[in-house]
């Protein structure tokens, strides 16, 4: 089942294009990286998906998902500071797409302190979301974006500025979630934990892009390049190691 | 109810009143989405608006508040246009407005009036002025709670609410015209050059020390109706102007919060 099918979209900023012709496709339950080089497009790329951007050329095809089921966790850079909210109102502002009510419900509350559970802030609740550590504050939007979504969660470079502990963690709920039966895309600097982390990767490039599992990543040439590492197979016939014994 | 409103000083209070606790309402949200600028330029344009409604024989408030509603859409489309910046914008549109308003005055032979134009007077609000203010106040207030989650939503993270699914755009529109609406009512009282300090003090004290979204907005309700009663007891009693009173009354509350904060170290 194809939840979102990328045909030959080109992207870019003020008709200059960034991405060009790309196409590729997310089935239900995929965990997707979206890795590259900084400018090679990968947040234009993600807009694209929110439709926040749309594209220059191709098109951009849902199935079976609507606009306010996706949920989304932004660069934190977007947020301010000093913004005065608890964690509980930031939690809940995950709910306002849900059609039907103006105001939130017993379910809305029920579901903030679901997902406040999962990402083991449940006893933050009523913190102020400004005063939260860098690695906090980035699960507190976590649970606010599954509170949008029961289908599809959008992550931009979720471990940026987070220390390896948290990364951790970070790492850890995102593949929970995506177990739940969640699909994933995430778009990471950091692409040794991709591989790792990550049923598919798409690498934009502005040479050549590469979309495929995981696995077939680490064996291919532009995995290699990127990855710094050799794959540690002994089939691949590339593998100078052999060569050299 | 209109009995009621013969007396200029129950007509300046309920006015004055309700207008404080709009500007209260709104005061967070455009401080948090740093369009403070946006209130500023709108009641200098509401000036312009006034002076030139005001020279052409039309009752000054039914000109102005189209006037500063289109103006409030021209200025969020400026902010939102990267080429030029938000400020500069607001900047330009704010003092040509000014400018204009001064010429009419001028030239109409209205110099008495500028002063109470720029400044404010208690005397000006006339009873039609006086129920259209409780009108517009409901709406705003109304609109306030009704769209209170979506204004929250839109306020703490614009593009996660727009990538959800919310039509953050509407919701903008929506702030910048209730924005507009307070302005105009409160203007006459406060003086355009002193009402969007009822717009951003209450919030910015209230923000010194509370620090969840709900807190701080009963808090700027509270502080903002204080320093209104506050004030024009104090103007009564010492015969000073009323919304300079007003904005003083406001500067002493933001500065005993601020100390309370230090104090707290919060």
């Amino acid at each position: 089942m194809k939840l979102i099918e990328v045909n030959s979209v080109t992207m870019g900023y003020e008709g200059v294009p960034v991405i060009t012709d790309l196409s590729f496709s997310i089935t239900k339950g995929d965990y997707l990286c979206i890795v590259g080089e900084n400018g090679s497009g990968k947040t234009t790329l993600m807009k694209g998906i929110l439709g926040l951007n749309s594209p220059l050329k191709g098109e951009i095809v849902y199935n079976e998902i609507d606009k306010n089921q996706i949920g989304y966790l932004p660069q934190k850079k977007n947020i301010q500071s000093d913004f005065p909210a608890s964690v509980m109102e930031v939690v809940l502002s995950g709910c306002v797409n849900r059609k039907g009510h103006i105001f939130h419900n017993k379910a809305d509350k029920e579901l903030a302190l679901k997902n406040l559970s999962m990402v083991k802030m449940e006893n933050m609740k009523k913190r102020s979301f400004s005063q939260l550590s860098g690695g906090q504050q980035q699960r507190v939007l976590l649970a606010r974006a599954l509170c949008a979504t029961e289908k599809l969660i959008l992550l931009d470079e979720p471990v940026t500025g987070l220390d390896p502990l948290a990364t951790v963690d970070m790492y850890n709920l995102i593949k929970e979630i995506n177990k739940l039966g969640i699909t994933v895309i995430m778009v990471t600097h950091d692409i040794n934990s991709a591989v790792r982390q990550a049923s598919h990767i798409l690498h934009i490039s502005s040479n050549s892009n590469f979309f495929g599992t995981a696995h077939q990543y680490i064996h291919s040439d532009i995995g290699k390049d990127f990855l710094l590492t050799e794959c540690p197979c002994d089939v691949c016939a590339h593998s100078h190691k052999k060569e050299g014994e | 109810m209109l009995d009621l409103f013969s007396n200029f000083i129950t007509r300046a209070v309920t006015v004055g009143a309700l207008v404080s606790l709009c500007a209260a309402l709104l005061g967070a949200i455009l401080v948090l989405k740093r369009y403070s600028m946006i209130g500023d330029g709108l009641s200098h344009v509401g000036f312009g608006a006034i002076a030139i409604g005001a020279a052409a024989n039309l009752t000054p408030i039914y000109f102005a508040l189209p006037m500063v509603v289109i103006s409030a859409f021209v200025l969020l489309k400026m902010s939102s246009n990267s080429k030029m910046s938000g400020d500069s914008a607001i900047a330009i549109i704010s003092s040509s407005s000014l400018a204009i308003g001064i010429t009419v005055c001028s030239v109409t032979g209205m110099n008495s009036d500028l002063n109470s134009y720029l400044f404010g007077s208690i005397l000006a609000t006339s009873k039609s002025d006086a129920v259209f203010a409780i009108i517009l106040s409901v709406i705003i207030i109304g609109c306030f709670f009704l769209f209170y989650n979506k204004i929250f939503a839109v306020t703490f993270d614009e593009d996660f609410s727009k990538a959800t699914g919310v039509r953050t755009n509407a919701y903008n529109m929506l702030i910048a015209v209730l924005t507009a609406l307070t302005i105009v009512i409160g203007m006459r009282i406060m003086g355009t050059l002193l009402i969007s300090a009822l717009i951003i003090f209450p919030s910015l004290t209230s923000m010194r020390i509370f620090r969840s979204f709900r807190s701080v907005i009963i808090s700027s309700v509270v502080v903002s109706l204080f320093c209104f009663f506050a004030g024009m007891m104090i103007s009564f009693s010492f015969d000073t102007p009323t919304g300079a009173t007003v904005v003083l009354v406001n500067l002493a509350l933001f500065i005993v919060f601020w100390v309370v904060s230090k104090v707290l170290k919060r």
